[in-house]
């Protein structure tokens, strides 16, 4: 028998991302200026870090808690409160995780059974999709408009949701498209949300990086905290992505279900990663504001070049992410993408690997240098303009 | 002072050589207000002027050296430490003046192209002052950070991924 028969069927079946097949053509290139990254281009802020350090220093080198040292989820619970006024018990109401990513697989095994159907709304983060499937449910996408800004709107929703349905994924802000929406487009979701009685997974990673509008956290809503596992964690606003830690605030009950996984299958988050995320929590509002300030700037800076070159692209208002059509050109995203890499060594991510509907646009991020920025829209408009 | 007046002002202390242009981008807007709030704040002297960090150490014809002294001087009556502030802050060796709380009074920053020089600008002239009792000179051997930047940065190449999630 060949290793190959060995592998389990529904990993055999998964799609390798799309990112990281464009990962390896971009790899292979030289001085590439990237826009491909989806990680902010911040250093984790010394303060963090030295905590860290200072931890390993005094001995705290074991397993902590398997739903985190308690310490850390007093501070999660203070910071949801105080930020998106939702009150959870550190207690048995919030698990800390390795990374949001983990928090979301977490959630799906633990509350999907076989024939189950988890609705995921694209253009959507590459691991949703996989991760229903791997957790044994049936993923249902949802294809978001352009004309919509990519919001999801209600009918679609409703359209969506069958006897199966059990959970929607949703991103709020949104990546890849950095689509935000408000409190006021939250609430007819939530209302048909109710109404057919499903769970959300609301991913909250971009929370913190909201431009022009307050954050209005989807367990916030009337109604929704005991139908909402609350997803986030410290990689993107807090620039901690290689920490790999995050969390998930919701029910006791779920949580108690994805602690029980957690136990088994991860133990604990890393220790040092827990400590220096206690002075994210505690200490790093400022260096949050000034991160979130210097992406709001290059967002409208990148924002205004995009358009400029011909590449029209609304004002996201969220994340670190523009999505611009490139439908002017006449290529695809992935023959966009390829081109602009080999022609002019700017590395974007194509639209159509977060989903159909992202055919036809690309993700820029703008989480680079300024400097980097502005050599990036040159060589971009040098690109497009030989396209068109 | 209002916040588009203040990011306006953060945005040129981080970099003074941003084109008009591409800080009216980043701000999201019109590229003659922010040319206008420009000319204003230097007119209320909230922009004193445009200078630019250099790292003399790498430049290898280039000398330097710093001193940092400490000052204690006696006050002068009806002006306390200002005047001998204002005849120390005006030779063209002084860097900068600070008043202290402490053991001295006033921390001078003389530049200097040798340490010769320095000393006999500190022994003829500073000493000399009549209000100047004594003057502590810490010469600076090797700068690490400086107005908030890291001098020794090899740090600062994106170690990121060129491609992620």
């Amino acid at each position: 028998m060949s290793p190959t028969s060995y592998i389990a069927k529904q990993v055999a079946d998964l799609k390798p991302s799309g990112i990281r097949r464009f990962f390896d053509l971009a790899a292979q290139m030289e001085d590439v200026i990237s826009l491909g990254v989806g990680e902010p281009d911040f250093v984790t802020p010394w303060n963090f870090i030295e905590h860290s350090f200072h931890s390993l220093e005094q001995g705290y080198t074991s397993y902590t808690e398997n739903a985190g040292m308690i310490e850390l989820r007093q501070e999660i619970s203070q910071f949801l409160k105080q930020n998106y006024h939702v009150t959870y018990n550190p207690e048995d109401q919030v698990i800390v995780t390795v990374g949001a990513s983990q928090a979301i697989d977490l959630a799906l095994r633990a509350i999907v059974n076989p024939g189950d159907e988890v609705i995921v709304v694209e253009p959507s983060f590459v691991a949703y999709t996989p991760t229903v499937t791997l957790a044994g449910g049936t993923p249902v996408t949802i294809q978001t408009r352009a004309e919509d800004d990519f919001k999801l709107q209600p009918e679609q929703l409703e359209e969506a949701i069958t006897p199966n349905t059990k959970a929607i994924i949703l991103c709020n802000p949104n990546n890849p498209t950095g689509t935000y929406l408000n409190k006021k487009e939250l609430e007819p979701l939530a209302a048909v949300i109710e109404k057919h009685d499903l769970l959300v997974l609301s991913d909250e990673i971009y929370a913190k990086l909201t431009y022009d509008d307050d954050y209005t956290s989807f367990a916030a809503l009337k109604s929704m905290q005991e139908r909402t596992i609350l997803i986030s964690g410290f990689s993107k606003a807090f620039a901690m992505t290689g920490w790999r830690l995050g969390y998930a605030a919701g029910p006791a009950e779920i949580i108690a279900a994805m602690v029980k996984i957690h136990q088994y299958t991860m133990m604990c988050a890393p220790t040092m990663a827990q400590h220096a995320a206690l002075e994210a929590l505690k200490n790093g509002r400022q260096s949050v504001q000034d991160m979130m300030e210097s992406y709001k700037q290059r967002r409208n800076f990148i924002v205004s070049s995009l358009n400029e070159i011909g590449l029209s692209c609304p004002n996201p208002g969220g994340a670190f992410y523009t999505f611009p059509s490139i439908q002017a050109t006449g290529l695809t995203s992935g023959e966009f993408a390829e081109q602009l890499l080999e022609e002019e060594q700017v590395a974007v991510v194509p639209g159509d690997v977060f989903g159909e509907n992202g055919e036809g646009y690309i993700r820029c991020s703008y989480a680079t240098s300024l400097h980097q920025l502005d050599e990036a829209m040159e060589r971009m408009e040098r690109f497009v303009r030989k396209k068109m | 002072m209002n916040e588009v007046e203040i990011e306006l002002l953060k945005i040129i202390e981080k970099n003074a050589n941003l084109e008009v242009e591409k800080i009216a981008k980043l701000m999201n807007k019109e590229v003659d207000e922010i040319r206008e709030l420009i000319q204003r704040l230097e007119k209320e002297k909230a922009i004193l002027g445009y200078s630019t960090l250099i790292d003399w150490a790498k430049v290898m014809q280039f000398e330097e050296v710093t001193a940092m002294v400490d000052v204690k001087v006696t006050p002068a009556r009806g002006v306390g430490f200002d005047k001998v502030a204002e005849r120390i802050y005006r030779f063209p060796e002084v860097k900068a003046v600070y008043l202290m709380s402490g053991a001295y009074d006033l921390s001078v920053s003389v530049q200097g192209s040798t340490m010769m020089e320095i000393g006999n600008f500190i022994s003829e002239k500073l000493s000399a002052l009549d209000s100047v009792l004594s003057t502590t000179t810490h010469f600076i051997l090797k700068k690490y950070k400086h107005d908030g930047i890291i001098l020794q940065d090899d740090d600062d190449d994106d170690k990121r991924i060129v491609v992620s999630p």
